[in-house]
Parts: structure tokens; sequence; C-alpha cells
């Protein structure tokens, strides 16, 4: 069964009203992604490519200009409760602890304040965060934050998770222990993941399947399936013999070495 | 504040979540307390150093305006004015004065911020009503607020309501500007997210917006409590037999700088009282935030 289906969507940016330098961005162009249940995709491509525009047609955030987007066979017309994001900034409110945070999305989907608090802390406590309900954000470090935005997101239950480069501003370490909790928790929960990253190990160590987008506009130019076991483990997955190779064949279609040219020349 | 206090000092977290950020609960927890240190915390004076030079103002302006042997109606010794203050208290109700003009500074100053954080909001959440206003906006923004004083005494007479207007009038500007441009400027990521939630426009505004804007509508606060008391003494020049404004001018037309300097200083007191409240208030709404330097005058 396809959760998530992005059937030839395109998306134009219009240029700004009165503004005269400024010109219309088509970001994406003929865009086909199916996810089927419990699968976990990646998505790679050179920044500016239309990845995070994508994401926001997921999420029924944006309207794609042309095409078609689809959560359960459903036509998306805006935020859908079995959809949730995540983002590089975590997004925690400042003013709201660590809890009042994770509960955020429930309280406004009206769960009663006893059965919030109760899921949050299991969330917490399953983020290794239980400690911390009282904090405010800004007493938590990098990796703590963005695992409190981990369980926000866990805490809505939803079946599609649209994943935007979330770990990239951490430092390779707590990343790596990230990496672990998600795998886990999307392996366990069955979740269907969408996942943007600029990390190829993220990509090929997380998922079942890695797609590769163009420079703008963005278009699908190459999937790659990744058939390494330990999906719920990429520290283990990381040393397989077999993502060296990937990583070359992903490497030369992002065409990484002419870009470092360009940018020396 | 008793939550907070009560919060378990993080003995979960395993060894590989250790990042070296983690926060000091019980310190934390201690320097929140609510209290009359709170208002000072974070000033790291050098206490000797202000005590010398605070004795050196008040030796000076005592005997050393007598050495000088300085007019007392020019610049009046500290005994003339304390004398002068004595005197206002038993023959000018001194108190009833004061009390008149922190009335008039509380209900100018509250009036006045309600307004302004009222319209600041609407014109956040509805930029066509921005549009449509803004030029008059800018008009009464420019023009100098406390010349309306001697309109409003026509309009309404000798009594307490025109220099209470001048208040509002002056207080609303600073508040409504820093309450539009925090609502402008919250992260369009946060109402993303909330909007994925399927949040309504009520629900962005009072858990987004609302909460987002506040360290700056407390920055506004601060500029009014001071320009409170400029509107109400302004007021009070202009018309009124009452207030510390009115006793100014009294002091004036009698030619006594003692009289004139003792009302000044109170009500430099009075904005400070009125600062001070402000800062205690904005002190127990933000404290979720990092703790900020208060020992600079502008921040
Ligand atoms: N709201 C918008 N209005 C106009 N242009 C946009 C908007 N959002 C994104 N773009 C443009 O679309 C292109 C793709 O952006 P984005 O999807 O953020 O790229 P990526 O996430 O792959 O780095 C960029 O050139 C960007 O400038
Ligand atoms: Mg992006």
């Amino acid at each position: 069964m396809i959760r998530l289906q992005f059937d030839k969507v395109s998306k134009y940016f219009p240029p700004v009203r009165g503004r005269r330098d400024s010109e219309g961005v088509q970001a994406i162009k003929d865009v086909d992604v199916a996810v089927e249940d419990g699968e976990v995709v990646s998505l790679i491509g050179p920044s500016g490519c239309g990845k995070s525009t994508l994401l926001n047609l997921g999420s029924g955030l944006d309207r794609p200009s042309g095409g078609n987007v689809f959560v359960d066979g459903q036509p998306v017309d805006g935020p859908s409760e079995h959809v949730a994001f995540m983002l590089q900034k975590d997004l925690l409110l400042p003013w709201r602890t660590i809890r009042k945070n994770v509960e955020f999305g429930q309280e406004i989907r009206g769960l009663s304040a006893g059965e919030r608090r109760d899921r949050a802390m299991h969330f917490l406590g399953l983020y290794h965060l239980d400690g911390f309900a009282n904090h405010y954000p800004h007493e938590l470090s990098g990796g703590m934050r963005q695992r409190a935005a981990l369980a926000r997101t866990m805490m809505m239950d939803p079946d599609v998770l649209l994943l935007d480069e979330p770990f990239s501003a951490l430092d390779a370490q707590t990343k790596m222990v990230l990496q672990a909790d998600l795998a886990r928790t999307l392996q366990e929960e069955k979740k269907t993941a969408f996942l943007i990253t600029h990390d190829l190990v993220e990509a090929l160590a997380l998922s079942d399947r890695v797609l590769v987008m163009s420079r703008r506009p963005g278009r699908i130019i190459r999937e790659i399936i990744v058939d390494i076991p330990d999906r719920n483990d990429p520290m283990k997955r990381r040393q397989h013999e077999r993502i060296g190779p990937m990583m070359a064949e992903l490497m030369s279609l992002l065409d990484i070495s002419k870009t470092a040219e360009e940018m020396a020349a | 504040m008793s939550q907070r206090d009560a919060a378990p000092c993080a003995p979960c977290a395993p060894a590989p979540y250790l990042t070296g950020h983690e926060p000091v609960t019980l310190e934390d927890a201690k320097a929140r307390q609510w209290s009359w240190n709170f208002i000072f915390r974070g000033m790291s004076h050098n206490w000797v150093l202000s005590a010398l030079i605070f004795t050196v103002v008040f030796v000076f302006w005592e005997w050393g305006l007598k050495i000088l042997e300085v007019e007392p109606f020019i610049f009046p010794r500290l005994s003339k004015i304390w004398e002068e203050t004595v005197h206002m208290w038993a023959e000018s109700e001194l108190l009833r004065h004061t009390w008149n003009t922190c009335l008039s500074v509380i209900i100018g100053f509250v009036l006045g911020s309600l307004l302004g954080a009222l319209i600041g909001y609407l014109f956040g959440m509805s930029p066509t009503a921005e549009i449509v206003a803004s030029p008059y906006i800018l008009a009464l923004q420019i023009a100098p607020k406390v010349a309306f004083a001697p309109l409003f005494i026509l309009w309404f007479g000798y009594n307490e309501t025109p220099k209470i207007l001048v208040t509002v009038l002056i207080v609303f500007f600073p508040i409504l500007i820093n309450v539009l441009t925090a609502v402008r400027g919250v992260d369009p990521a946060m109402v993303s997210l909330a909007r994925s939630f399927n949040a309504s426009r009520w629900q962005i505004f009072w858990k987004i917006e609302f909460p987002a804007s506040m360290p700056a509508l407390f920055s506004g606060l601060r500029i009014g409590a001071t320009l409170a008391v400029i509107g109400v003494t302004v007021g009070e020049f202009v018309g009124g037999n009452t207030g510390l404004g009115y006793l100014l001018v009294q002091g004036e037309a009698g030619g006594n700088a003692g009289a004139v300097f003792s009302t000044i200083i109170i009500l430099t007191m009075i904005g400070i009282l009125s600062y001070c409240l402000v800062i205690l208030a904005e002190r127990w709404v933000l404290r979720y935030m990092p703790k900020r330097k208060f020992g600079d005058v502008n921040n």
C-alpha cells in the first residue's frame, strides 16, 4: 500500500509583485515519488534543488502548481493528521517547558490535559529526556532539543514522517546517536518516512531507498535500493561493506568532484 | 515557580547523551527566586567604586556648593532641598500631590499600554488594517504629543482627564511599534508548525504570536513607564491645580529652586519606581528566557 505519493508534482514560485529584480522560480518539475507503507525513503540533491519545497507540498502547507500529492490515497488539500514533519530547526517554543512543547500538537488537537501529560512523559522517557520535562529549551543542548522535537513529532502518532535535514545542525557524535534513535523508532512503530538529507552516509544508513534529485528545476534522476540488513541499527549498517561502493555512485551522480572544481575556479 | 523548583535534577540521561551543555538545575532555580535582589541580578558592579562616587557627589552637592558660594536660588544645597521638602510636606500637601501624580501615571500608563498593545496586535494580524491606518498613526507619532495638552484642556477643562490623555498618547506609540514589529517578526516556521497541527488563526495568535511578542512588549513597557511620568508632568504644567507638575510651576513662580529640585527628585523616583516595577513583571513573565545581563541602562 502506498502511503505517500507525489504524482507529476511541479512547483513554480511566481515573481514577487512590485519587485522588479524578482524572477519566477521553477523549483521542481514533474516529480514522481511513491513511498510504501513502512518504508523509509531518503532524498538527496544539490542545495536549492527543491527538496524542502517537495516536503512542504507533502505536509499540505503549500499547494503544487501542477500534479497531485496523495497520503493514503487521499489527495492532500491541507495539513493532515496522518502526517507530521520535523525540520533542521527544532522549533521548540522558548516560553514552554520541554514537556509543554512535546504536548503542543496534541494541545491544539484538543486532547485532554491529563492524557496529554501522560503521553508526553512516555515519549520523553523514550528519548531519554524525562529528567528535563520541566526545563526550558534554552537550558538543553542542541542534541537534546532535537530529541524533544522528535518526541513532539512522534507524539502526534503520524503514519507518515516528513524529515527535512533533521540532524544537519548537530555535531557528528550527537547526530549518530539521534540517527540510531530515529531508526529504532521507525522500525518499532512501523512508520513510513520521507527523509531529506545532504549527508550521503545518513541516507544510506537509514533508508530502504535513496532518491537523487537534479539541480533546479528538481527532478528525480536516480533511485538506489539499499538492500542492506539492519535498517534499525545505523551504527552497524554504516560499517557494511556495500556502503562504500554506494557512496561512490552517489558522489558521481551528484557531480561532487565537478562542483568542487567549479567552486575552486 | 514551584513547579520549576521541584524539577528533578536530571539524573536520567545516560552517558552517551551528555554533551557538556547540561544545565545546573538547582542553581537555576535559586537564581530565579522571586525576591528583591532579582532586579539587580547580573549587575556585576564594582560596589566600592560606586559608593565612592556617590559619596563624592553627595559631599560636593552639600559642602562644595557652600565653599563655591553658589546662590541657593540657582542651585540649592542638599540640606536646603530637604528643608523645602519638609516645608512642602507641611504646607503644600506634598503627599496628596505626589499621590495624585502617581495615580495619573498608573492610569495613563495602563490605558496607553493596553491601547498600544491592542492596536499593535490588531495591525500585526491584519496587514490591511495597518495599511489603512498607518498614515494617520505615523502623523500622530511624529507630532509632539505634549503639544496636545492645551487642546485637551480646551476640550475637557481643568481636571484629571487632559493629563491622562497626554500620557496615554505618549505611552501608546513605543508599545504599538514594538508589538507590531514582534508579531511581524515571528518565525514563520513556528507558525507553519502550528498550522501543520491544523491550528486555527486564533490558536496561532494565542499560542505562538502573543507569547513570542512578550520580550518586545516589555521593551515597549519599559520605555512607556518612563514616558508616562513625562506625560503626566507636562499635563500638570499646562493646567490644573494638582500634582507635582503643579508644584513645579508654583516653585518656579515663587523663585524657589529648592522646591523645584525637590519636586524633580520625587518625579525621578516615581519614574525609577515604575521602571523597576515593569522590570520585575518582565523578569517574572520572561523567566523562561536565558539570563540576560541587566547592568546596562539600555537593555
Ligand atoms: N516561498 C518561496 N518563494 C519563492 N521561491 C522559493 C520559495 N521557497 C523556495 N523557493 C526557491 O525554490 C528553490 C528550491 O528551494 P528549496 O526547496 O528550499 O531547496 P532545497 O531544500 O533543496 O535546498 C530555491 O531556488 C528557492 O529560492
Ligand atoms: Mg532545504
